[in-house]
This record gives C-alpha cells, sequence and structure tokens, in this order.
C-alpha cells in the first residue's frame, strides 16, 4: 500500500479516525506522518479529524495572511473549528488549499457523473472539446497530420474555436 | 400542526414492505446532498436566513408530484419525542432530530422520499427502498432530483460538482448505504475481516444509527466513503457487487454454524428467547440484541408458526421514543424497561420454545 499524501513510499502509518458523522482512513510512510504531526493524536484539530491530517494547516498555510470568503465572511479559522465551509464561494476562496485536501480524500478532483440539465450541455461540449484537443496535440507531435486535419475539422465543426497550433 | 402520527405507518404496518432479499438486507437508501447557489451553508446562516431557505426549499419539495400526499413541517414545530421517532425510523438522522427553527422536513405517504431541509446542507434527499434496491433507489432519488432542478438553482461547479458545506460529499453528494442483519457473520466470528475488507474498497461500516454508533442488533450499515471522481451509477454498481459478497458470506456463515456448531447456535437462540419470553425488566439495548437472535431463530425455521414480522414489529416498537409513545405518562428508563419487558412477554405468549433436533 502506498502513502496517501506522497503517494510513492509505502505506508507505514495507518490511521481510522470516526468522528460523528465521519470516517476518515489514512496510510501514511514514515516521513510524510512526521511532516503531519502523527505524532500525537490528541492534538488534531477538528478540522484534521473530520477530514483527514494536516486540513487545517493545509488551508492555513497556504495564504499568508488570513483569507475570508468574500461572499459570506467564513474564515480559515472557522475551517479549522468546523470542518464545514461557509457557503458555495468559499469553494473558490479557499481552492488552492483545498485541492490537495480532495486528493487525499476523494478518487479524483473532477467531477464525474450527474450536473444539472441546464449546465449539462455546455458541460458535455467542453469536454469533447478537451479530448479532440488533447488527440490533436498528439497527432501533430506524432507528425500524423492526416488525422490532425480531420481533427482539426472536428473542433471547428464543434463551434469554431480558434485551434492552437505548435 | 398535523399529527405525525397520524401520517406515519404504524410499526406493525411498516414490517410488512418486503424487497429483495429483506432476510439480510433491511433496507436500501441513497441519498444526495444539495445546496443554493448564492447562500450560506445551514452550518454558518444565521438564523433568518435558514428561515428564509427553508420557506423556499419547503414548498419547492412538496409541489413535485412524488411528494403530492405529503408530510412537511418545520423541526421547531416537533416534539423532542417525535423527533426521536423519526430518528427510530431512520427516516431523519440524529443531526437533524436536534435542529430546530430554520430546519424541516418533507417526507412522502409511502415513506419512500424522505426530504431533510437544513440538515448540513440546505437539502439532504433520500430515497428509501425496503430490501436490497439501490438501482431502483438511485433511479428514484435522480428523477426526484432533476424535477427539483427545475424550481431551485443548485450550486454546482464545472469542476468540483455539486457543492456542499463538508468537503467529503463534494461532487456528487451521494450517499449509496444498505442496512443489513449479519447475526451469522457475528456468531461466526467473520464480521471484522469483513469490516476490513469492505473498508479497504473505500466503504464505510457502520452501526444501527449511522455514523459513530454501535451495531446493535447485529445491524450494519454499509455505504460508500467517496462523492467525487466517479459517476454516481459506478458508485452504486460498486456497492452492489460488495453487497452480494456480503450477503453470500451471511449465508455461508449460517450454513457453516448450523452444520460445525449447532450447539452454539441453539445456546444463543434459546437463551435470547429464554430471557424475551421471561424477563420482568429489560433494556432497549438487550432488547434489540436478543431480539436479533429471535429473527436468526425465524430465518432458521426454530420457531414454527412465529412469524418474522412479529419481531421485526417488536424491534421498533421497544425502542425507547416508539414505547414512550404508547403510554400517556412520562417514563424514567426503569419504568421503561418494565413495560417493554411486559410488552415483550406479551407478544411472545403463543411463540413456543425453539425446536432444536
Amino acid at each position: 500500500m502506498q502513502c496517501c499524501v506522497c503517494k510513492e513510499k509505502p505506508a507505514t502509518v495507518h490511521l481510522t479516525q470516526i468522528v460523528g458523522e465521519k470516517m476518515q482512513k489514512l496510510d501514511l510512510c514514515e516521513e510524510c506522518a512526521k511532516a503531519k504531526g502523527v505524532n500525537d493524536p490528541t492534538s488534531f484539530a477538528m478540522a484534521d479529524l473530520m477530514l483527514g491530517l494536516g486540513a487545517s494547516q493545509e488551508i492555513a498555510e497556504t495564504a499568508g495572511v488570513e483569507l475570508k470568503c468574500p461572499r459570506c465572511g467564513f474564515s480559515q479559522a472557522d475551517f479549522k473549528k468546523s470542518g464545514r465551509l461557509g457557503c458555495p464561494d468559499c469553494y473558490k476562496t479557499f481552492a488552492e488549499g483545498l485541492s490537495s485536501l480532495l486528493k487525499t480524500m476523494h478518487k479524483g478532483t473532477r467531477h464525474v457523473g450527474k450536473a444539472p440539465e441546464a449546465l449539462r450541455q455546455s458541460r458535455d461540449y467542453a469536454d469533447r472539446l478537451k479530448l479532440l484537443q488533447k488527440k490533436l496535440a498528439k497527432a501533430i507531435d506524432e507528425e500524423n497530420y492526416e488525422a490532425a486535419a480531420a481533427l482539426r475539422d472536428e473542433i471547428k465543426s464543434l463551434g469554431g474555436i480558434a485551434v492552437k497550433s505548435r | 400542526m398535523k399529527d405525525i402520527h397520524s401520517f406515519l405507518c404504524s410499526p406493525a404496518e411498516s414490517t410488512h414492505r418486503h424487497g429483495p432479499h429483506d432476510r439480510i438486507v433491511i433496507s436500501s437508501r441513497v441519498r444526495l446532498a444539495r445546496n443554493l447557489r448564492g447562500a450560506s451553508f445551514p452550518g454558518w446562516a444565521k438564523k433568518p436566513e435558514r428561515v428564509k431557505i427553508l420557506e423556499v426549499i419547503q414548498p419547492a419539495v412538496s409541489s413535485l408530484p412524488d411528494m403530492a400526499d405529503s408530510f412537511g413541517e418545520a423541526m421547531d414545530n416537533f416534539t423532542a419525542l417525535d423527533k426521536q421517532i423519526l430518528v427510530e425510523r431512520h427516516l431523519i438522522s440524529r443531526e437533524h432530530a436536534a435542529k430546530n427553527a430554520g430546519s424541516g422536513l418533507v417526507l412522502n405517504r409511502e415513506e419512500t422520499f424522505c426530504v431533510m431541509i437544513n440538515e448540513e446542507d440546505h437539502l439532504r434527499m433520500q430515497a428509501l427502498r425496503p430490501g436490497l434496491q439501490l438501482r431502483a433507489a438511485w433511479n428514484a432519488i435522480d428523477a426526484f432530483d432533476s424535477a427539483l432542478e427545475k424550481k431551485l438553482d443548485f450550486a454546482f461547479d464545472n469542476e468540483l460538482g455539486y457543492l456542499t458545506a463538508c468537503p467529503t460529499n463534494l461532487g456528487t453528494g451521494i450517499r449509496v448505504s444498505a442496512m443489513l442483519h449479519l447475526p451469522g457473520c457475528v456468531l461466526d466470528e467473520q464480521i471484522n475481516p469483513i469490516i476490513q475488507s469492505v473498508n479497504k474498497l473505500g466503504l464505510a461500516v457502520r452501526g444501527l444509527y449511522g455514523e459513530g454508533t454501535e451495531a446493535l442488533g447485529n445491524i450494519f450499515q454499509v455505504s460508500n466513503q467517496m462523492t467525487l471522481g466517479e459517476s454516481e451509477t459506478v458508485i452504486v454498481e460498486r456497492l452492489e457487487k460488495v453487497l452480494a459478497q456480503i450477503i453470500e458470506h451471511e449465508q455461508n456463515a449460517r450454513e457453516r454454524l448450523l452444520e460445525k456448531k449447532p450447539k452454539t447456535v441453539f445456546n444463543h437462540i434459546g437463551r435470547a428467547y429464554g430471557i424475551l419470553a421471561n424477563a420482568h425488566s429489560i433494556s432497549s439495548k438487550e432488547t434489540m440484541n436478543l431480539l436479533s437472535l429471535l429473527k436468526l431463530g425465524v430465518d432458521m425455521s426454530l420457531f414454527p408458526g412465529a412469524d418474522r414480522t412479529l419481531v421485526d414489529e417488536l424491534f421498533l416498537s421497544t425502542q425507547p421514543a416508539h414505547l414512550q409513545k404508547q403510554v400517556s405518562d412520562k417514563l424514567s428508563a426503569e419504568e421503561r424497561d418494565l413495560i417493554r419487558a411486559d410488552m415483550v412477554r406479551d407478544r411472545l405468549k403463543n411463540v413456543s420454545r425453539p425446536v432444536t433436533k
């Protein structure tokens, strides 16, 4: 089993925490465990317990000065206390700190699955465009110009967005 | 206010719901977390904002065709006892039972949809089904959500999906869970390895009342933990696969126990019957644990003539709030233990001792 933080070294420190509603399992290598301060299990902040170790530090350290959500006034300290965010906009405000947190918590960091009907179409479009552009770049790399031309045309037909050429 | 008790079906009626594999899988549930764009989450919103959000969401939910015949009420209009009854029915979480003004509940007549408003998120909508019916529950709540998104503007981000108060629910906002009765695995001492391997698959195993609770009555809840980076159907399918294996384990454990250790099984079940049929004071916890063994005995055909629904009904009606509701005076825990024992003795008076060869 790999360490869930560095994703390199084998995990030797295994933690299971159940607090109220949440259960969190962590598998860490010795170094990451030390770096996250897993020496004294009694001293974890609430957010650490709810969300995995280092959650509160993660959010606090990225900013330097204390970050506050411009919409709802929620701060890092509030997150540290409750392990919950203040409003949907907080995900933008605290995006930087949250991204590494989400990595340890979930299967991926990009939503896959249902989207509201109104957004579904534009979302599908964006996904399709991304995929085609990736294929195009690959085709160009491989000097497969015939395929590249076909992909370029397909991207054009999707909505005429300018194709970056290398 | 309308009376929740004339709306809820009785404990006896509730035991007549059936579904696939319901000897082992008591019920299936899929819940979705949703929030309104541009509003603070319930834990951070001040009371006036929460009240306003409730006033927007409750009518929207009640207006759905699925909720044509439904019960909707603010949480401050429930007595503490009624809230506890809803918890014992697994209709609301213990967290939601602690809410008051600014939170609410909408429940349909069939008790197949139950929506908590301003729990941890603005909306926690659940589809409930008896037995193993995860797919049906997901399809139901998916359609419910699609109908509701036409009336409410949900907070959604292209990268992160549905935005939730706690990052652990982010993305799909889904929790797929099943409530399992696993006395065979417990008696056969298989339960810990099973829990460990289920945990390794990224699934959680919890007790009777969800997170952080004991597995009273050998009842366990299995659910997904991760909500971001996988689609709802992938999550449902994984749960289905794991549950199929747990069901098989439980069936094998029961067969193995009868074959290899019949005396152990008969001893447990016989003692459970002996105490339940003869006790004059019994706690809720002991009752649940013994009823679980009685139910195992019924499943193993050791109580000819005894109906399984009798055990299921007792399991619900002997829990503290349900018991308190049946008598007019406010009871102390000790008084409840006496009345509970009377009730159980009375209901078991026509059930004969287990038949063991």
